[in-house]
């Protein structure tokens, strides 16, 4: 996990409410998530409706296709990744895949090392481990390399810093590089530029992601509009990419789907800047690359989600960040509310099933189920159903505390009491009856005249209707009569 | 034609007019309307939480109201696409009960919103009435995207004499209602509801149209709480609003 751990996913009520309360959070959201969504709307339509659709079904069979025969083609992509030269760590564990990497730069004696970036590495918490070893991590993709200034964890799955606007980077860069203030983008992209520029020359090793690996050829592919992933890769002498063993695609042919949805998805753009496709380590008639190439498979708990029928797709996730962009509660809160690294909806779905369904009970709630996640997936995750199933999965184990266990408790006899009265349409009108008894209490006039009710949770923020003096199956058995 | 209509509990409590006006609307095209004062609720507060046991005892006596009333009428017809949504799940929610979910999946094919039913059932789209004014609409999520009904709606608003018809900007986007969410999460629901209000500002509308009462809750919420002049009509009450000559 990365260095900032001020919010955790058991305190998202009160992490939302500090985000809702930051206009220029809520301003920086706005802009960025809604020009990610109609970009990518746009690109949507180019390639027509029917065709995107056709798409989303066949990478969402691709995906369902080899999930189902991982281990088949995870010994293949492992086989050919060795065959040319590469090494392959099996890393059960976050630690196991921290301890894999810094135990190798620390055999190889190197101190610094440039990283691209990587969800995994956020997942496993790898820049920390790297540091309690006496390595320094150098974060070079633009986002990335601001968060880390900042000591804070990325708010989006691939744009990291969507939570800071213009102005803060202005100031943290004039803090911790010691340059003169400017709010110039161009100047500030140039100066971190020159910076990283002089870590990538020094360095002996770079660590990246991978977006996809094809089992065919042991080829990874990585996706990027900066260039600093193609340098990562090609000038320190050692290369070590750390996937989740879900990464894994049948062959090329397969690639070609993923890339005309992943860069569309998440930032509208018909393809990304960079596409290397990275096959196994230099041979003697290369005349560049690394000498070294590693790649260490992630479980990471995956291998269980593999068996959980009901939440298996959420390993199809390719990381677009597009249900992040569409949800409208993440475009309120950002990722940090979310409290760990995945945020938005796949967020709420993923977390759960990582850091243990006891820890995240407030995630799969975080979502006004409006179901426009699922429409933009570009495989077709059923998110929707899925925080339907992880809620009814919380409250069945009555034995997880949460931090609000008493309000459980209350909610959980409300419903026994709801179910109870609208078993009857006896019961129903009496609760109605007594509803409208009791709503004389709560009464308040507005100031537009009109009369509300004080709801709890409800009307500090907006005006609740009364009950109708009579309803509709009253008034409807008068007009019978 | 015969039709059975299922009053949602929100309709009939707090919004009997949207009930009424349904009826009425009916009525007139011609259509023999029939209400079971035995319906409560269709469960989805509950198994929306996360509550599948209740949902289910709920659930299953609205399900096998609904299939005695189509043993004597045609359809059933409601003015919610989220209630409807709740139904057609049934199937699902029954899966492990072969009769049930036998029931369940002729119920599912017999159950129509109001929009979507005049539309694509009766085959109307002007059902002759009229309303002076600038009116927008706001696509309830469910509606939109479990039913796929877009278009219907918009259709029928067009066509009330004396509408001038103009959309919403994101009005696709959730109004942040969500149910239980709406009380789980009020500042982040009511955040969500102010940037639909804006939306509806921005249409300068005098009123804003809606599928779903649940929706016209929240939003009217939010305008009852700025004290805008903004209405908030059901669908229903749009187009049983006075009949032109």
């Amino acid at each position: 996990m990365s260095t900032d751990n001020t919010t955790q996913p058991e305190s998202f009520g009160e992490n939302s409410r500090r985000a809702l309360t930051n206009p220029l959070l809520q301003r920086a959201l706005t802009i960025a998530t809604v020009k990610a969504t109609s970009a990518r709307s746009v690109a949507v339509t180019h390639v027509g409706p029917a065709n995107w659709e056709q798409l989303r079904d066949r990478a969402h069979a691709i995906k369902k296709h080899t999930i189902e025969n991982l281990d088949f083609y995870l010994e293949k992509f492992a086989g050919n990744v060795e065959r040319l030269g590469g090494k392959v760590y099996w890393a059960q564990t976050a630690d196991d895949a921290c301890k894999y990497v810094a135990e190798l730069a620390q055999r190889r004696g190197v101190q610094e090392i440039v990283k691209s970036k990587s969800m995994m590495s956020e997942e496993i918490g790898l820049n920390h481990a790297l540091e309690d070893a006496g390595i320094k991590p150098i974060e070079t993709d633009l986002g990335e390399y601001i968060v880390q200034l900042a000591n804070e964890r990325p708010s989006h799955i691939n744009m990291p810093a969507i939570h800071k606007t213009r102005s803060d980077v202005a100031d943290l860069f004039a803090e911790k590089l010691g340059v003169e203030r400017t709010e110039e983008i161009a100047e500030m992209t140039a100066l971190a530029r020159r910076v990283l520029r002089a870590r990538f020359a020094e360095a002996q090793m770079g660590v990246t992601g991978v977006n996809y690996a094809i089992a065919d050829t042991g080829t990874i592919v990585l996706v990027e509009n900066e260039g600093n992933i193609r340098l990562t890769t090609s000038l320190p002498r050692i290369h070590v990419a750390i996937m989740g063993i879900e990464k894994v695609i049948p062959n090329l042919q397969d690639l070609d789907v993923f890339l005309l949805l992943l860069s569309r998805s998440a930032s509208g753009q018909k393809m990304c800047s960079y596409v290397s496709l990275l096959t196994g380590a230099r041979s003697s008639q290369d005349e560049e690359g690394p000498d070294e190439f590693h790649v260490v498979l992630v479980d990471n708990g995956r291998v269980e989600m593999l068996s959980d029928k009901q939440l298996r797709e959420s390993l199809y996730c390719i990381r677009c960040g597009a249900c992040l962009n569409v949800c409208p509660v993440y475009r309120k809160i950002g990722g940090h509310a979310y409290g760990w690294v995945y945020p938005g909806p796949i967020g709420a779905v993923l977390t759960p099933q990582m850091i243990g369904l006891d820890r995240a009970t407030s995630l799969p709630f975080a979502s006004s189920l409006c179901g426009a996640c699922g429409d933009v997936c570009p495989v077709k995750i059923k998110l929707p159903d899925m925080l339907l199933h992880l809620r009814q999965r919380i409250n069945d184990n009555g034995h997880i505390k949460t931090k609000a266990r008493k309000r459980d408790r209350l909610e959980r006899l409300s419903f026994k009491f709801w179910a109870m009265a609208m078993k009857t349409s006896r019961r129903y009108r009496y609760v109605a009856c007594f509803g409208r008894l009791v709503q004389a209490l709560i009464r308040k006039r507005n100031a537009n005249g009109s009369v509300s009710l004080r709801v709890p949770q409800w009307s500090d923020t907006r005006d609740f209707p009364p009950l109708a003096r009579r309803s509709f199956r009253e008034q409807w058995r008068d007009r019978s009569h | 034609m015969k039709v059975s209509i299922f009053i949602t509990c929100l309709v009939d409590q707090l919004y009997p007019q949207v009930g009424m006006a349904m009826a009425n609307l009916l009525t007139r095209l011609r259509v023999e309307v029939t209400f079971n004062e035995e319906q409560t609720c269709c469960g989805q507060p509950a198994f929306n939480s996360g509550y599948h046991p209740e949902a289910r005892s709920v659930a299953e006596q609205m399900l096998r109201l609904f299939a005695r009333e189509l043993e004597s009428t045609d359809y059933i017809v409601a003015p919610s696409g989220s209630c409807v949504t709740m139904i057609r799940k049934y199937p699902e929610l029954f899966a492990d009960n072969a009769e049930l979910k036998l029931q369940a999946e002729y119920v599912r094919q017999r159950l129509y919103e109001l929009s979507h039913f005049l539309v694509e059932v009766l085959g109307v789209e002007d059902v002759g009435s009229e309303f002076e004014g600038r009116v927008t609409y706001h696509d309830s999520c469910h509606l939109l995207r479990e039913l796929g009904v877009s278009r219907p709606p918009r259709k029928l608003i067009n066509a009330v004499r004396g509408v001038e018809f103009v959309e919403l900007d994101d009005a696709e986007v959730c109004c942040g209602f969500g149910g239980t969410f709406s009380v789980k999460h009020p500042e982040i629901s009511a955040a969500i509801a102010a940037e639909k209000v804006a939306c509806i500002e921005r249409s300068r509308a005098d009123a804003v149209v809606a599928c779903d009462a649940s929706c016209l809750m929240q939003i009217g919420g939010m305008l009852s709480r700025k004290g805008s002049a903004i209405r908030t009509l059901h669908l229903a009450e749009l187009l049983a609003s006075p009949v032109s000559k």
